[in-house]
Parts: structure tokens; C-alpha cells; sequence
């Protein structure tokens, strides 16, 4: 029967003619959302295409790019490797949860002042990644950064100017 | 009106402004393909061949249409009526080339790995790809050619109809017997063969298609993560029959191109067959790994260079044969992608006789493109690793073998062997900065020292100096290539009646910093805030004319036709300002935002009161329209010239075979530039780009024809962590082919680099008896290398 509660594991489920749903119940970007997904949908889907987050980009099918970089409890996640189900009970920040009434984020701003994206669609993940890498090392150097974000790839800018960036941002 | 003699007097250019374009992208407010809102849109999934060559016997899409959410599934044969025409190749550079028909979807036989051969329609992502999995295809595997010289041999014929896996044979050779009689008298005669491997373009963003049909009126829009909106709307009429003025192509936020963005796909043509179909928007999103059958893929060809030289190592000749694999098609411009090269095998060097000869073949692997720098960097790297290989036969440095082969200076402008005219150039101070740069003699002693020491870290040294035709093109000389379209621009400047200003261009940015850049030049003529002015692009319904982005034509194509569309609508305010101000139009001057009388600097009056002047149109000269807009469409008359000097530092463990990169410098000619901030950063991302051809990438297909590398897991797009700072420097001559005195700098970095790498590489292993080593020059490639020249550590 659609709609049905059918099990309860952790969180209810339910049968639809689609197939199973689970309700996810996630503070994103500061607010409580409370959704019905697929228990295999992705994070990175679930804040694109239910939440409409759509500044999380998906670059790759293997985790290797990073473009899908978010805050999962404060820590860099990659959110095409984790399900939507897993972040139940989570709080995470997307990009779109970065810049506060004040403007840009400091990172954001490093980011503006060295010229350290060019198109822009890695940008967002390597955000999200430097923000967590300065959060979890103080004394940050050239190869710190850079081995801090070996996870993310950048076509455009041979990274030069984002290792600039956030060294200017963890200072 | 006056027009000063210097072209930037406004203060902005020549400034490194921060970009308009950030904010967006920074916070997720910029829309890519795969960002757009469409209600109702259904999901396409592509079944694609994982053979390289088989013919199909029959597919059974039963189970695919039983899935939850599939509204349809089509085979070749179900859309064969659909085409107008296939795939279109722009660049028939021969009368007899072979071009294979190239349909969306493969009709009766899969020709490479990746070839679709039914499509699946389902109401959402996740369903498409369930209906994948239902679609059964009765597949009989047959004989694939995977490499150039497989192909020449025609052992098979892919496409049975052509009768050969020869697509053209395109020679350039302006005097036959004088190349001979200069090998003949040769003093040195160096013949070396070269490798470029397949390359990945991997922009970050993969490509995709979303079309939103009006099934009533017949209007369609095609978005599309695409360079070249201008040219695929013309496409795309053609392919499909859509009538063009029914058509708008719009490019969202593209993350990215490198050229393989530049092309018209089977994606996009199926995506707009399937919403004409369904009358409702259709999209399809391309994934990573599906890239690597869907998107074109660079480089791939074999080259012989030889060079002639009197005993001094001064170049007397230059001849360059080619075998280039297209793939198993012919896309948009592949076949002119060797062209695009073929004026440049004798490098930035003086050389009286010269001889190019590229033969083009088919495989059963992906179809390739133009890719980052296109024909040019695999002119420069066959030229710079010869001059080192000459530099050694010599016996002289491979810094002073290059100035002894330099165009003089006071050649320019220089009648290039191949029959061009090269702008401008000054090399040697390029090359004596980056040598300064790199700390040359320095890193030289090192070098010296630590052979002497038998040391087995080794340390190289490896120069490229670089001449690159871009800012394509004139239209008259692609007539002459056999080019299908033009190389003009178009750009219209519109003060607007509160003395804002609005730009509209017909490049087609990607992450370049077009906006930030035109606004520039525009702000600097009329003496308006940079961000007072909107630059508009990449939809065809706003910016009707157009050629696109691709070949570092943006700035110094359509750049220039801002430049020259500013300068008219400033003429046309001058009109109005005379008129204002009781005085010549000959006598005025714009400075600052404000008309002023030559003489008499009281007599002003502001821009911004023209502007509304214009626009309230209450008293105007006579014959003077309202408004002011002005629009030019540009043609160059010749090329750009960029050129540069790059040096790379590497550093070998004869053990491991491990090759370090640690230190890289550049000096870089693009003339005038307009943000040098922007320049820096294209030379940064196009350098990297050019060493991970040398050092990382390769798209590596086994016997079959099947991709081994066709994700980010395996095919090595540098991280953060592999790669250096780099130190540059540039020195400015500017191009007299266009008011700006610009050149272009996208490509140049990409051009230069592999070279200089590879370079290095081999100078670290001279002692060991290393003189050629394959790209990429990974662990194992090197460890080979030192093998096979039977030295080194075990």
C-alpha cells in the first residue's frame, strides 16, 4: 500500500509504488529538512535535486575530484560517496551556507583576491575542503595545503593561486 | 575627434582587476548545465557499446521498458528517419577526404567503444539508469584497430563503404627540391620520432544537454555545457532540419572546455530529436567515466621531424611527417587539428626550406579533437626536443643552439618558410629571462657537480621556446584551408540612457574572465567604472552574431571588435556632444567620462548627459539617430604570434625512476595585456595542463580498443600536491595585426610546457644513455628508458 509504514529502522520507511522510501531528516545550511528518498540516493543528489542546493557540483563517479565537497559536522565530506540516509540526524553545510549576511566567508574571499578559480566548478568543493583543512591545522604550510587538498582537482588553475589563497585565509 | 596614439590611456587596462565573474561561482549561484530547473524534463541514458568494433545483430529493449519510470527506449534504426543530416565535420581539409557517415545513434555496427547504440527516456536520472541495465544487445564482436600504424595497414577497414582507414594525406611543401638539396648539403642531420599519447581534456565539469521544446509554435532552445553556442545553433538547423530561426543555443556557467567543448555532439542533436519527439524538455547529463567513450580526446599522432643544420647547428631545413588518428569518426574540426600545427614544425627558428606531410587514419577508439593548444603544442614539442637532440650533435648548449636559430628581430615582419607572416617578435630577451628565471648557470654547476659525484639523483635541465599561431582567423586564409565557417567577430556596445553600459559579444566564455576583461577595455575608453558595465554572451537570442570561444581568439578577435565598437559609439556621442556643445566633433576629446573642447577645457559636457541625450532624442543633430549602440564585426587580417621561453628543473631518482618536478620558470610574450592577473593565471593552468602530458596522462586503451584509464581514478589529472609553484615573467611586444597590439595567452602555457619537461627529463638521463623517452615519463617509462640504454642503478 503506498505510503504504508512498512518497517522502522531508526528512521520510518515506507513503500511506494516506486519502491522504498526512508524519511532523512537533516540540518542543512542551519535548517531542519525533513525528506522522503530512495535509500540509495546520494548526498550530493539529494542536496541538488530535493533541496535544490545546486552549487554542490558533481565532477566525477569514482570520489577522485572533490567537486562535491561539503561539511558533514563540520568535517570536508565528499557528498557523491555518502548516501542521503547517512547524514540522518547530521548537520551539514553546502556552499550555499557559507556566506553570511556580512558577505563572503574569508575563504571565499581569499579565493576572490588571488584569482584562485577560474570556471568555477571545482570551486565550490575546494572551498568547502580548505575551509575544513584550515579548521583542523593551525600552522598551515605551502605543502600542507597542498597535500591538505589532494583530494580536489582543478583544471584551470594549476592550483598556484588557490595554495595562495588559503594560506592567505588560514592566517 | 582625436584618437590618442597609445591604445589604453583610460587607467584599467594593464591593471590586475579581480574578476566580475566570482561571486557567482563562489557561491553557488552560477547555474551550469546540470544546475537548470526544468518541470517535467525526461532523462536521457545513453547505451553505449563496450566493444571497439561489433556489429549489432539485435536489441531487445523489452526488459528496459518494463522499468519504473522508462517512457522509451530507441535504437539506431528507430531514429534513422529523424536526421536530416549526420554529424557535421566542419573542416573537409582535402576534396577527397573520407568522411564516414556519423549518426547520434549506430546503425547496424558500434564503432568504438562509447558509440551509442540506443537511448533510454525515463522521468528522472536514477530511472534512466535502471533502464540501462534492461537494454540487451546482441553484439558480434569484431577485429578492432587501435593504433595509427594498424590503421595504415588497412588490415581492417572499419568503414567498409571508404575502402581504407585513410581519411586524408595533406602535404605542405612550398619548395620539394630545396628541402632536398638542404638535407643533401646538411652538415648535421638529426631524425627523431615522437609519441603523443592520447589525452583526456577533463574539464571539470563533464558535458551536458538540456533542450525545452514549444511543440505549438516550433521554437526550441537547446542549452548546452558548450564553447561554441554560435556555431552549434548553425549545426544543429542543419543536422536536424530545425529551422535556425526557430533555434536559441544558450551556454550556461561552463565549467570549463580546453576544446572539447568545441564541437557539435551526438547528445546534443539526440537530446533536441527526443524533446521534438516527446514535446517536453529531455536532458542528459554526461558522467566521468561515460566521458571517456562521449567527448573527444586529444593529441594522438606519431611524428618524424628531421632537421638540417651546417656544421654551426644553423637550421638549413625542416621536414615533419605525421600519422594522426582521428578516432572513428570525423568530428567538428579534427582533420584541420594538424593544420592548426602544420605552419609551425621550424619553431620560433630562421629556416630557408621547410616540409610538413600529415596522413590522417581512422581507429575504433573515441573520436579526437581539438584540445588545448591543438596542433601547436605537438608542433613545438617535435621541434624543441629535435633542437636538444641537434644541440647535442653539435656539441653546443641547447640554450645557445636555439639563439643561433632565432628569427632576428629586425626580421619581423618575418615570411615564415610555410608561408606565413609572422606579427612581431623579440625572442632571445624571453629566453634570457627565464634562463635568469630558473637560475640557469647555477642549476647548470649543480648539475656538473653532482655528475661528477656519480651521484645517482639526477638533475635536468630542459628549454622551450615557443611561437604559436592563434587569435584564429582570418577568414580568407581557413578559405584556403578549406575551413567550412569564418574567423570573424562580433561585438555591440550599447550605453544605455543612465550611462550604464552593455556589452554584447559573440565569444562564448568558459572560465576565462571575459567579462572582467571586455569590461576593462570598455571602461578604459569611455571613462566608466568597469563595473558599470555588463557584459553579455553565450545566448543566441541576445548575442545573434557570433564564432565562439577556442585557439586564443577571444581577446584578440573579438576583444578587438569591442575595442572598435567602442570607438564607434564614442564617435557617434562625439557627434552628439558637438552638437551640445556648439563645437567640431574634430575638436573634441573623452577623457574621464567627459567631452571636452580641445583648448577650451571648460566647454564640457559628460558622457552621461550624451547618453541621455541620445535617449530622450529632443534635439539631435540632424540625421543622427537615437540611442547609442554600435556594432562591428571584426575580421583579422593575419594571426597572433605569442611566444615565450619556458625552462623546467627535474630531478630523477635513477632507482625509482620517479621524476620530480622542481622548478619551473616562464617568460611570456602575449603583447599589450589587459589584466595581468588573468594572464598569469592562464599561464598557470595551461602549463600544468602541457606537464601532465609529459609527466601523468595518457588515455591507455588495451588491444581491444578498450579504455584503461577512463576515470579520475586512473587517467592522472594532477592534484595540488604533484604540482610547484611556477615563477613567470613576460616581456611585451605588441601584435600590429589589431588596434590593442593583443595576442592571446590560453594556449600558450600548454604549448610550451610538455616540451620543456620532457626535455629535462632526458637531460637528467644523457649520462646514463638515455636519448628518447615515451610521455608520460612515469616511474616505470623512465626505469625502461635506463634499461634499455643499458645504464644505471637496478
Amino acid at each position: 500500500m503506498p505510503g504504508t509504514p512498512l518497517l522502522e529502522v531508526g528512521r520510518l520507511v515506507h513503500m511506494t509504488p516506486w519502491g522504498f522510501v526512508m524519511e532523512v531528516s537533516v540540518t542543512v545550511n542551519g535548517e531542519v529538512r525533513t525528506v522522503d528518498v530512495e535509500p540509495r540516493t546520494l548526498l550530493a543528489h539529494f542536496l541538488r535535486d530535493e533541496l535544490g542546493l545546486t552549487g554542490t557540483n558533481i565532477g566525477c563517479d569514482t570520489s577522485s575530484c572533490g567537486a562535491c565537497t561539503v561539511l558533514v559536522d563540520g568535517r570536508s565530506a565528499k557528498s557523491c560517496t555518502m548516501l542521503a540516509v547517512q547524514v540522518d540526524g547530521a548537520d551539514v553545510t553546502t556552499i550555499e551556507g557559507l556566506a553570511g549576511k556580512d558577505g563572503l566567508h574569508p575563504m571565499q574571499e581569499a579565493f576572490h583576491e588571488c584569482h584562485a578559480l577560474q570556471c568555477g566548478y571545482c570551486t565550490p568543493g575546494m572551498v568547502m575542503a580548505a575551509v575544513s583543512l584550515v579548521d583542523e591545522y593551525s600552522d598551515l604550510d605551502a605543502d600542507g595545503v597542498r597535500e591538505g587538498l589532494e583530494g580536489n582537482l582543478c583544471r584551470c588553475t594549476g592550483y598556484q593561486n588557490i595554495v595562495k589563497a588559503v594560506l592567505a585565509a588560514s592566517e | 575627434m582625436t584618437v590618442t596614439d597609445t591604445p589604453f590611456a583610460g587607467g584599467v587596462v594593464g591593471e590586475a582587476r579581480l574578476r566580475k565573474e566570482d561571486p557567482a561561482l563562489l557561491t553557488g549561484e552560477a547555474k551550469f548545465i546540470d544546475d537548470l530547473e526544468l518541470p517535467g524534463a525526461l532523462w536521457v541514458a545513453c547505451v553505449r557499446s563496450p566493444h571497439a568494433h561489433a556489429r549489432i545483430n539485435g536489441i531487445d529493449t523489452s526488459d528496459a521498458l518494463a522499468v519504473d519510470g522508462v517512457i522509451a527506449v530507441y535504437t539506431g534504426t528507430d531514429l534513422a528517419d529523424t536526421w536530416a543530416a549526420p554529424l557535421p565535420c566542419a573542416w573537409p581539409v582535402t576534396d577527397d577526404m573520407k568522411n564516414p557517415d556519423h549518426f547520434p545513434v549506430a546503425q547496424g555496427k558500434a564503432n568504438y567503444a562509447g558509440d551509442i547504440v540506443a537511448v533510454v527516456v525515463a522521468t528522472s536520472r536514477y530511472a534512466a539508469a535502471d533502464g540501462l541495465e534492461g537494454v540487451v544487445v546482441d553484439y558480434e564482436p569484431l577485429d578492432a584497430v587501435v593504433s595509427v600504424e594498424d590503421a595504415e595497414s588497412d588490415r581492417v577497414v572499419i568503414h567498409e563503404d571508404l575502402g581504407t582507414n585513410v581519411s586524408y594525406e595533406w602535404p605542405l611543401i612550398p619548395d620539394p627540391e630545396g628541402v632536398d638539396a638542404a638535407f643533401e648539403a646538411a652538415t648535421h642531420h638529426v631524425t627523431e620520432t615522437y609519441v603523443h599519447q592520447r589525452l583526456i581534456p577533463a574539464p571539470m565539469e563533464p558535458r551536458g544537454v538540456a533542450v525545452v521544446p514549444a511543440p505549438h509554435n516550433g521554437d526550441m532552445t537547446l542549452y548546452s555545457s558548450t564553447q561554441i553556442p554560435h556555431v552549434l545553433k548553425v549545426m544543429a538547423a542543419l543536422t536536424l532540419g530545425v529551422p535556425e530561426q526557430k533555434l536559441r543555443v544558450i551556454a550556461p556557467s561552463v565549467g570549463g572546455g580546453f576544446g572539447c567543448k568545441l564541437n557539435v555532439y551526438a547528445e546534443e542533436i539526440l537530446c533536441m530529436a527526443l524533446a521534438q519527439r516527446h514535446g517536453v524538455p529531455v536532458r542528459w547529463t554526461e558522467s566521468r567515466t561515460e566521458a571517456a567513450g562521449s567527448t573527444i580526446q586529444g593529441r594522438a599522432q606519431r611524428q618524424t621531424i628531421e632537421l638540417a643544420s651546417d656544421a654551426d647547428g644553423k637550421l638549413t631545413a625542416v621536414r615533419a611527417t605525421l600519422l594522426a588518428d582521428m578516432g572513428a569518426y570525423l568530428q567538428l574540426v579534427a582533420p584541420g587539428v594538424p593544420l592548426l600545427g602544420a605552419f609551425l614544425y621550424h619553431g620560433l627558428y630562421d629556416v630557408p626550406f621547410y616540409s610538413f606531410t600529415c596522413k590522417s587514419v581512422f581507429t575504433n577508439l573515441t573520436p579526437t579533437d581539438a584540445y588545448r593548444g591543438a596542433g601547436r603544442p605537438e608542433a613545438t614539442y617535435a621541434i624543441e626536443r629535435a633542437m636538444d637532440a641537434l644541440a647535442v650533435a653539435v656539441g653546443v648548449g641547447t640554450d645557445e643552439i636555439r639563439s643561433r636559430n632565432f628569427i632576428p628581430t629586425e626580421k619581423f615582419p618575418y615570411d615564415s618558410p610555410a608561408g606565413l607572416v609572422f606579427d612581431s617578435g623579440d625572442y632571445q630577451p624571453a629566453l634570457d629571462r627565464a634562463k635568469e628565471l630558473i637560475g640557469w648557470d647555477t642549476r647548470m654547476a649543480e648539475q656538473a657537480e653532482r655528475r661528477a659525484a656519480g651521484s645517482t639523483t639526477h638533475l635536468g635541465l630542459g628549454i622551450s621556446t615557443y611561437v604559436e599561431m592563434c587569435g584564429l582567423a582570418p577568414s580568407r586564409v581557413l578559405a584556403s584551408l578549406n575551413y567550412a565557417a569564418g574567423g570573424w567577430e562580433s561585438a555591440t556596445v550599447r550605453i544605455l540612457p543612465t550611462c550604464k553600459i552593455q556589452v554584447v559579444t559573440g565569444a562564448s566564455p568558459h572560465g576565462q574572465g571575459h567579462e572582467t576583461c571586455w569590461s576593462m577595455i570598455v571602461a578604459d575608453r569611455l571613462g566608466v567604472d568597469p563595473d558599470d558595465v555588463e557584459v553579455l554572451h553565450s545566448d543566441t537570442a541576445i548575442s545573434p552574431l557570433g564564432m565562439d570561444t577556442y585557439g586564443s581568439r577571444s581577446l584578440s578577435v573579438g576583444g578587438t571588435a569591442i575595442w572598435m565598437a567602442t570607438e564607434k559609439v564614442v564617435e557617434k556621442a562625439a557627434t552628439i556632444a558637438a552638437h551640445m556643445l556648439e563645437a567640431n566633433p574634430e575638436d573634441l576629446e573623452l577623457t574621464g567620462g567627459v567631452f571636452s573642447v580641445k583648448g577650451s577645457p571648460e566647454a564640457e559636457v559628460p558622457l552621461a548627459g550624451v547618453a541621455f541625450a541620445a535617449f530622450t532624442a529632443h534635439d539631435l543633430p540632424d540625421g543622427v539617430e537615437p540611442n547609442l549602440e554600435a556594432q562591428v564585426t571584426w575580421d583579422p587580417p593575419n594571426f597572433t604570434f605569442p611566444f615565450g621561453a619556458h625552462i623546467a628543473l627535474v630531478e630523477i631518482d635513477e632507482a625509482t625512476g620517479a621524476v620530480d618536478l622542481v622548478d619551473y620558470a616562464a617568460c611570456d610574450d602575449c603583447g599589450n595585456q589587459i589584466n595581468p592577473m588573468i594572464v598569469e593565471g592562464q599561464l598557470h593552468g595551461g602549463i600544468v595542463q602541457g606537464i601532465a602530458q609529459a609527466l601523468w596522462e595518457e588515455a591507455i586503451y588495451d588491444e581491444d580498443g578498450q579504455c584503461r584509464s577512463a576515470n579520475l581514478a586512473d587517467y592522472l589529472v594532477p592534484s595540488a600536491a604533484e604540482c610547484i609553484d611556477m615563477k613567470l615573467d613576460h616581456t611585451v611586444t605588441p601584435s600590429p595585426t589589431n588596434p590593442m597590439g593583443v595576442k592571446g595567452i590560453g594556449e600558450a602555457g600548454t604549448i610550451a610546457s610538455t616540451a620543456a619537461v620532457m626535455n629535462a627529463v632526458v637531460d637528467a638521463l644523457r649520462p646514463l644513455g638515455v636519448t628518447e623517452m615515451a610521455m608520460p615519463a612515469s616511474p616505470m617509462a623512465v626505469r625502461r628508458a635506463i634499461e634499455a640504454a643499458g645504464g644505471g642503478a637496478s
